[in-house]
């Protein structure tokens, strides 16, 4: 039967086979398997039916936990259910999976295996998750490409429901689920072929159902549940034949014949890889390439992991087998890993037995590709050199240089088994211009439109603004099963001159390569621009040179940046794949599909695009000498930079990370801070520029700097000097601060992402020209030395006495330093303003603990951080546990906290006649409320704690030594520290609220700053309990039905939590009073931000303003609700005004709301006439609330 | 029996009370509450063709420029399979008004492209209008376009519409030509079948406050149907085209001196912001009152009677006017 082709990544592969072939679906986000709940979610709004004419069900759960006890739920009422998940996600499904495996119950879990969190999150690829798994009773089922990843979901569906066993389905995070791939598409005919009907209604009959009743889930004593737990073993020692019989099924409808073992090489090989994954593949290439030049080698490849099968395993390795190394995608600290203990376990049975056809082999294990380590070639063919050595490693590590335990092995990187017959590219561009989906039409139209085999993968940087775009893209006649990076490419395209002085793109480019380059400069001219290396490598390896001005094209036809279309249409000119006018129409097929629903003139745009960019592509000549003098940029540049940033930090920006050895790396995942300001990354095209005339220095664009880019001090002009001459500096306006000072607004150019908040919040105008402000955008680059001197000059200027600032106004808050800067976060994010703001207040004595997410991954992404330290050395301690956890995590700071406050108190209270009285009476009794007492309070300990330097150097009595160096252990306690628990909704609202109601409720000293974006932004925009009704997000594609939940109100039942709810765009004063209150309040706090967010589909430059909106409506109402409010009066306030504008109004500035109108305009108004509604109905309950003193105080009492 | 009856664009209407183009016609109830108060027609609001692209521009810009940036989000919005951003959601509410009341619908667009107007136009007919009001807005903002420049564009649209299109059209057009009656002529012979006089353009302000230019959309007062009276006066019998008043008709009264001084049909809009669309009940019993009172038979009999060309001194409409009225006022 002839099957289409198509080109899709593995998630998709694996989402429309689980779609297919299931009836309930429940899901929940996580990176990288969200993008199978996504698909589903789609399909099921498009009302797409499965093999039986249906249109499943998908639910969002709250969390994996949920959404496994939805599936167990599913599954007992006779449903065909699926999920999908990964990483720590997966092991929240584990005690539910231990009951579906337990109960018998059919099902598939696929997932997209990536690194657990341990010493440090990752989201990358790897086999901790799924290992973690495999006690739980479910079969395992690896898919090792996107073909396979389709074709296994199929047969783990239909095994499952024959064996009676669940299934997990798993596949490589990113490399596979990421990994686009020319496949064949199975047909619902296929499908239903392969499932077999009458086991479906097994299935059901065996639910749950009050016509028939039973009850499962009981509870067991010694007496039998042993006996219980052992009655599964017949469908266990079946399974495997099951499976085996399914993929010959399987074999018989496709011709795709796969096996629970599979080897791969030839029959009388030696040495023998054992390995489950992606992995399999590449060593599949070396294989070959060895095996050609006689060396016996081979590759056997775990498809059913579990139930582990050693007689299919031993029946499967060839009969000359002398030496097998397992490579395990795992680590398991302190013991070997589980695939090498299989493999042991298998061949010492099967010897004991004396069923080994073989004589016991030499056996060793190996650790890869933790993380997405590249796992290529190289490294391949050194596991299979070591295994000749007389005396090999074995529990050793490839693809890394261990220089500590010496686990890794050596490997030449220069080695490659690239096929010469398939083109290889390498596509360097900005994310915001458009080169991956342009990259992945390319290699859909390539896939589709050819017989060519063909492959994408994408690489990504860790920030998201002004992050860089890697696109690796390989075609050719021959199958691809390079599961890796390009090595060796013949051609790369360059997207961004820029990167031309960061990166050395052409050191991988091959001999008659050709280079692309995207600029600005003309044709003529174009040659003085470029770095010396790029010069030599273009004449040394004889490449060819092209050059497009691909901003001027897509400017003309008003694409603005978005320069995707034409520089696909160069490549696929250049790269002659198809006649020209072929792949013109081509390109236009796909635009047309890509862009069709985004409206005609969307399409019609991208196709001028198209039809203008040829006779703008112009190739230059090579000439025959360097003439540059350009140098690449030193990744981490300036004075004073700190050893770590050097040696380490500045070797991952370079993009040289996988050469740092492991005795480089901190052994518990303590990182320095104020590691962001040595990464100048100079992404903005335009930056603020001060007009100090027009400034009316009220420090607004300071505040809502999301980088802290933009700061100001005030100074006496007297205490500094050696200013700049361009260093901008006038009379400071106020007197509070003294007489003569001087003001200075300095903008860090280097650092900032060209947002342009500051510029539209700035309310000074130029009076004789009202369209220039106080603060204006201007061209970077111009203006890039002059203010590195003015800003470096800006840093020496001593910091304001934090004892003499008025903390609780905007403008004077602003000069306290910030302890968070220059972070990867979005540009324009909503939330950093708040963070910024904590950390300026706080940071100097606060310990944050950080819910995984956005706000995890700009604080603490390698390579930098923005969480920075004053000149004390004191700053926020940070750090992230887990997504679901994080106010448990913060509570437990502050228990430890209190603890070790509670423990030195008596300590020095016991010891006061040795320390002195005075000076413990003192430190006891201090009131620390404001700055000024804090201040006087690390004094006092200081003081304490050179006198207990001096008791313990100068003799004392030993019987109190050791409670001597308890206090000066836990001294530093005696200063109050602020607890903080930040994170965004997804966790405030849905994961993590079981454990933040707890929180609140314990009474506990903690803040909590729930930064409300209304969606999952980190993972993609999906829907969560805050999300408003009427707006679209991922799993609410068709606009979200139900009223956001009031996680204030909820709050404030308890009556002793202090609640705020702020959005500093709408009022500035209030955001700063609400912070500082909830943190004096000497119980929990909650304050809810209003964050704007690039998923709302905003212009993130003017978004002050939809915050301001929000709350102008009426949807956003500013209050206060503090219990330490004086007795008799209303311990709730409300701060903003009544609503003095219909919801809509605010609701269509945003994309999130005013797409429903385009997509299902019914369904639009209805909602918004509800949301109107509850916005009315909220206010007035509000308004009452406010309006209701004492009785709501004794209400709550 | 009082004859209220008349004729626009080829449409017998009961009634000279039409709504005119605006945001009440949005709503469907709002449309049956018109008719229910005795409205002999309705002007839908209109569809802009810049405002439609515009949307759909603006939801392309922001769905994508964040896309594949990131790798745990390589999107931040569901692939939506279609956005409407054709005119479709504008016919859905002409087919559901033709459904729902038995007077005439008049679709009104705004047209940006000359494709766009005649492509337009063509949906609006298919989607059952009765007639089509093109509200033609040229901003005379660019030194090196000339007047004539300006009147040919109106003349293109309006030739290129009225031959792709069955149903009439009419023509709104602003006061700011050299010569009115030339353009009306010009429009006449383009294939237009009415005139509405006139267009308010959105008048910009400045907020003293903050500095900023900004919109301040002011209901017409009743002065300003002074301005079309005297138009309509001028071109009443003159030009082939039917004549729609619109701008400050809030009474009765308005709509007698519009009709004497020669309008089909009366638009009104303000009013019915101000007061309710009851209103038109209200002006027309009153306006039927008046004529029973000063026993005129029908609205056809006093049509024009005070235009230029019926008026009793028809120079008063003329520039002389302005002086008398100055030496008046003394």
């Amino acid at each position: 039967m002839e099957r289409k082709k198509v080109t899709i990544d593995g998630n998709e592969a694996a989402a429309y086979v689980a779609y297919n072939t299931n009836e309930v679906i429940a899901i929940y986000p996580i990176t990288p398997s969200s993008n199978m709940g996504e698909w589903c979610d789609q399909w099921s709004s498009e009302n797409k039916q499965n093999i039986w004419g249906e249109i499943p069900s998908v639910t969002e759960m709250q969390s994996e936990g949920g959404a496994a006890g939805a599936v167990h739920g599913a599954l007992q009422s006779g449903a065909l259910t699926t999920t999908f998940t990964a990483s720590q996600g997966l092991l929240l499904m584990i005690p539910n999976m231990f009951k579906i495996a337990g109960e018998l119950t059919p099902t598939v879990f696929h997932v997209s295996a990536r690194a657990l969190a341990a010493q440090a999150l990752s989201i990358f690829g790897d086999h901790s998750d799924v290992m973690s798994t495999r006690q739980t009773g479910f079969a395992m089922l690896a898919s090792n490409s996107v073909q396979e990843v389709m074709d296994f979901a199929l047969i783990s569906q239909a095994a499952t429901l024959k064996s009676r066993i669940p299934f997990l389905h798993f596949f490589d995070g990113f490399r596979t689920s990421h990994e686009v791939m020319k496949i064949e598409q199975l047909t619902k005919e296929d499908m239903k072929q392969m499932i077999d009907e009458q086991l479906i209604f097994e299935h059901r009959n065996r639910a749950l159902s009050p016509d028939h009743p039973v009850m499962r889930g009981t509870a067991q004593n010694p007496d039998v549940y042993f006996q219980g737990r052992e009655t599964v073993n017949p469908f266990y020692n079946a399974c495997p034949g099951i499976v085996q019989d399914t993929m010959d099924k399987f074999a018989g409808l496709t011709g795709r014949q796969y096996n629970l073992f599979e080897y791969y090489g030839p029959q009388d090989a030696e040495r023998i890889i054992i390995v489950m994954g992606s992995g399999a593949t590449a060593i599949e290439e070396v294989v070959d390439y060895m095996s050609a030049r006689e060396e016996k080698v081979g590759v056997l490849k775990v498809r059913l992991y579990r139930p582990f099968s050693i007689k299919h395993f031993i029946n499967t390795l060839p009969k000359t087998t002398k030496f097998i190394t397992v490579l395990d995608r795992c680590k398991e600290p302190g013991a070997a890993e589980p695939l090498y203990l299989d493999v042991v376990n298998a061949v010492t049975e099967s010897f004991n037995e004396g069923t080994l056809p073989f004589a016991f082999p030499k056996i060793t294990g190996g650790r890869y590709g933790l993380s997405s380590k590249e796992f290529t070639p190289a490294m391949i063919k050194s596991v299979y050199d070591e295994m000749k050595k007389s005396n090999p490693k074995n529990h050793y590590t490839v693809g890394i240089i261990d220089d500590v335990t010496f686990t890794s092995l050596e490997f030449d990187p220069s080695f490659s088994v690239e096929a010469p017959e398939t083109f290889r590219g390498k596509f360097y561009g900005l994310g915001a211009d458009g080169t991956v989906g342009a990259n992945k039409n390319s290699i859909k139209i390539i896939g589709e439109g050819t017989d060519y085999f063909a492959q994408g993968y994408f690489v990504y940087d860790s920030k998201k603004s002004g992050s860089t775009t890697v696109s690796h893209l390989r075609f050719g006649p021959k199958e691809i099963k390079s599961s890796y990076l390009i090595s060796t490419s013949n051609f790369v395209a360059c997207h961004q001159q820029v990167f031309l002085e960061k990166m050395d793109m052409l050191s991988d480019a091959m001999e008659g390569a050709t280079f692309l380059l995207n600029t600005k400069i003309a044709p003529e001219h174009v040659w003085e621009t470029l770095p010396e290396k790029v010069q030599s490598d273009l004449i040394n390896k004889k490449m060819k040179l092209f050059v497009i001005d691909a901003y001027k094209v897509a400017d003309e036809v008003g694409l603005g940046g978005r320069i995707n279309s034409v520089m696909q249409t160069c490549f696929f000119a250049i790269s002659k794949i198809f006649e020209k006018d072929a792949a013109i129409e081509l390109i236009k097929t796909a635009i047309k599909k890509t862009y069709g629903a985004k409206g005609d003139k969307v399409v019609q745009m991208n196709f001028m695009a198209v039809d203008k960019t040829i006779e703008n592509l112009f190739e230059v000549p090579v000439p025959e000498k360097v003439t540059s003098r350009i140098a690449l940029q030193p990744a981490v540049s300036g004075k004073d930079v700190p050893a770590f940033v050097m040696d380490v930090t500045a070797k991952i920006i370079e993009g040289k990370g996988d050469l740092l050895p492991v005795s480089k790396m901190p052994v518990d995942g303590t990182y320095p801070l104020a590691t962001a300001r040595w990464e100048k990354r100079n992404i903005a095209l335009e930056v603020p520029e001060w007009d100090e005339d027009v400034c009316i220095q009220c420090n607004k664009c300071v505040i809502v700097c999301p980088h802290a880019s933009i700061r100001s001090k005030i100074y006496d002009p007297a205490v500094v000097h050696g200013a700049p001459e361009t260093f901008k500096a006038v009379n400071f306006k106020s007197k509070e601060y003294g007489e003569g000072l001087k003001y200075s607004l300095q903008v860090a150019v280097e650092d900032c992402t060209g947002c342009g908040l500051c510029v539209d919040v700035c309310p000074a105008k130029n009076k004789r020209e009202p369209k220039y402000k106080a603060i204006n955008m201007v061209e970077q680059l111009p203006l890039r030395e002059r203010e590195r001197a003015n800003w470096d000059y800006f840093l020496t200027i001593p910091e304001l006495d934090r004892r003499e600032i008025n903390i609780s106004s905007v403008k004077d808050s602003q000069f306290l330093e910030p302890l968070f800067e220059f972070s990867g976060a979005c540009s324009g994010c909503g939330e950093t303003p708040y963070v910024k703001l904590v950390s300026q207040l706080f940071g100097d004595r606060s310990l944050i603990a950080n819910a995984t997410g956005c706000s995890s991954i700009y604080g603490g992404n390698l390579p930098t951080t923005p969480w920075a330290v004053n000149k004390d050395g004191r700053g926020p301690a940070w750090s992230n546990s887990l997504f679901e956890d994080n106010a448990e995590f913060g509570l437990g700071f502050r228990l430890a906290v209190d603890k070790h406050n509670l423990q030195v108190k008596n300590l020095i209270a016991k010891h006061a006649s040795l320390l002195g009285e005075a000076l413990v009476r003192s430190i006891l009794d201090a009131p620390q409320k404001t700055e000024s007492d804090i201040y006087e309070q690390r004094e006092r300990v200081a003081e304490l704690k050179g006198k207990l330097a001096g008791i313990l150097s100068n003799g004392y009595d030993p019987a109190i030594k050791g409670e001597l160096e308890h206090i000066v252990s836990l001294a530093d306690y005696l200063v109050k520290k602020s607890v903080w628990i930040m994170g965004g909704d997804g966790w405030a609202y849905d994961i993590g609220y079981g454990g933040l109601d707890h929180v609140i409720a314990s009474g506990k000293n903690v803040n909590i700053l729930v930064l409300d974006t209304e969606v999952y932004s980190n993972t993609g925009g999906q829907c969560s309990k805050s999300t408003p009704r009427g707006a679209v997000a991922k799993f609410a594609a068709g606009g979200k039905t139900g009223n956001k939940k009031d996680l204030a109100l909820m709050a404030m039942s308890y009556g002793n939590v202090y609640v705020a709810k702020i959005a500093m765009g709408s009022n500035d004063a209030q955001t700063v009073k609400a912070i500082l209150e909830a943190e004096a309040y000497d119980g929990p706090s909650i304050i809810i931000a209003y964050s704007h967010c690039i998923a709302h589909g905003i212009n993130m430059g003017t978004a002050m303003k939809n915050q301001k909106a929000a709350v102008d409506t009426g949807y956003w109402p500013l209050f206060r609700y503090n219990p330490e409010t004086e007795e008799g009066k209303n311990p709730f306030k409300l701060d903003s005004k009544a609503p003095k504008m219909a919801f809509r109004d605010y609701a269509y500035m945003e994309t999130r709301y005013k797409m429903l109108t385009k997509s299902h305009p019914d369904v639009a108004e209805n909602l918004m006439k509800q949301a109107q509604e509850d916005v009315v109905r909220k206010w007035k309950f509000y308004e009452e609330m406010a309006s209701e003193p004492a009785a709501k105080k004794d209400e709550v009492k | 029996m009082t004859d209220l009856k008349t004729t626009y664009l080829g449409l017998d209407l009961k009634n000279p009370l039409v709504p005119s183009a605006g945001p009440l016609s949005r709503d469907l109830q709002n449309i049956r509450h018109m008719e229910d108060a005795g409205a002999a027609a309705v002007v839908f609001y209109s569809i802009f063709e810049e405002q439609l692209e515009h949307e759909s521009l603006e939801l392309f810009h922001h769905t994508t420029q964040h896309a594949e940036s990131y790798a745990e989000a390589t999107s931040y919005f569901p692939e939506t399979v279609e956005f409407k951003f054709g005119p479709d959601e504008y016919l859905n509410q002409i087919r559901r008004a033709k459904e729902s009341v038995s007077i005439p619908v008049i679709g009104s667009l705004n047209g940006k492209s000359v494709g766009g107007w005649v492509d337009y136009a063509k949906q609006i007919q298919e989607a059952g209008a009765d007639a089509l009001e093109l509200n033609i807005y040229r901003l005379a903002a660019d030194m090196n376009q000339s007047g004539t420049d300006i009147e040919k564009e109106y003349v293109e649209i309006v030739k290129a519409v009225t031959k792709n299109v069955t149903i009439p059209v009419s023509v709104k057009i602003g006061p700011f030509f050299s010569s009115i009656p030339n353009m009306a002529q010009q429009l006449e012979k383009a294939g237009a079948k009415g005139l509405v006089l006139f267009n308010r353009f959105y008048q910009p302000d400045i907020d003293l406050e903050i500095l900023e230019v900004v919109p301040n959309v002011l209901l017409s007062t009743p002065m300003a149907m002074r301005l079309p009276l005297r138009w309509i006066a001028l071109l009443h019998g003159r030009v082939g085209l039917d004549l729609a008043a619109t701008s400050g008709i809030y009474t009765e009264k308005d709509v007698l001196k519009m009709l004497m001084a020669g309008a089909n049909v009366t638009m009104m809009l303000s009013s019915l912001l101000k007061f309710g669309i009851h209103h038109i009940a209200d002006v027309l019993a009153k306006m039927k009152y008046w004529m029973e009172v000063n026993e005129y038979e029908s609205v056809e009999q006093m049509r024009g009677s005070m235009s230029y060309i019926k008026s009793p001194d028809p120079s008063q409409f003329e520039r002389a006017n302005y002086m008398k009225a100055l030496q008046s006022y003394k």
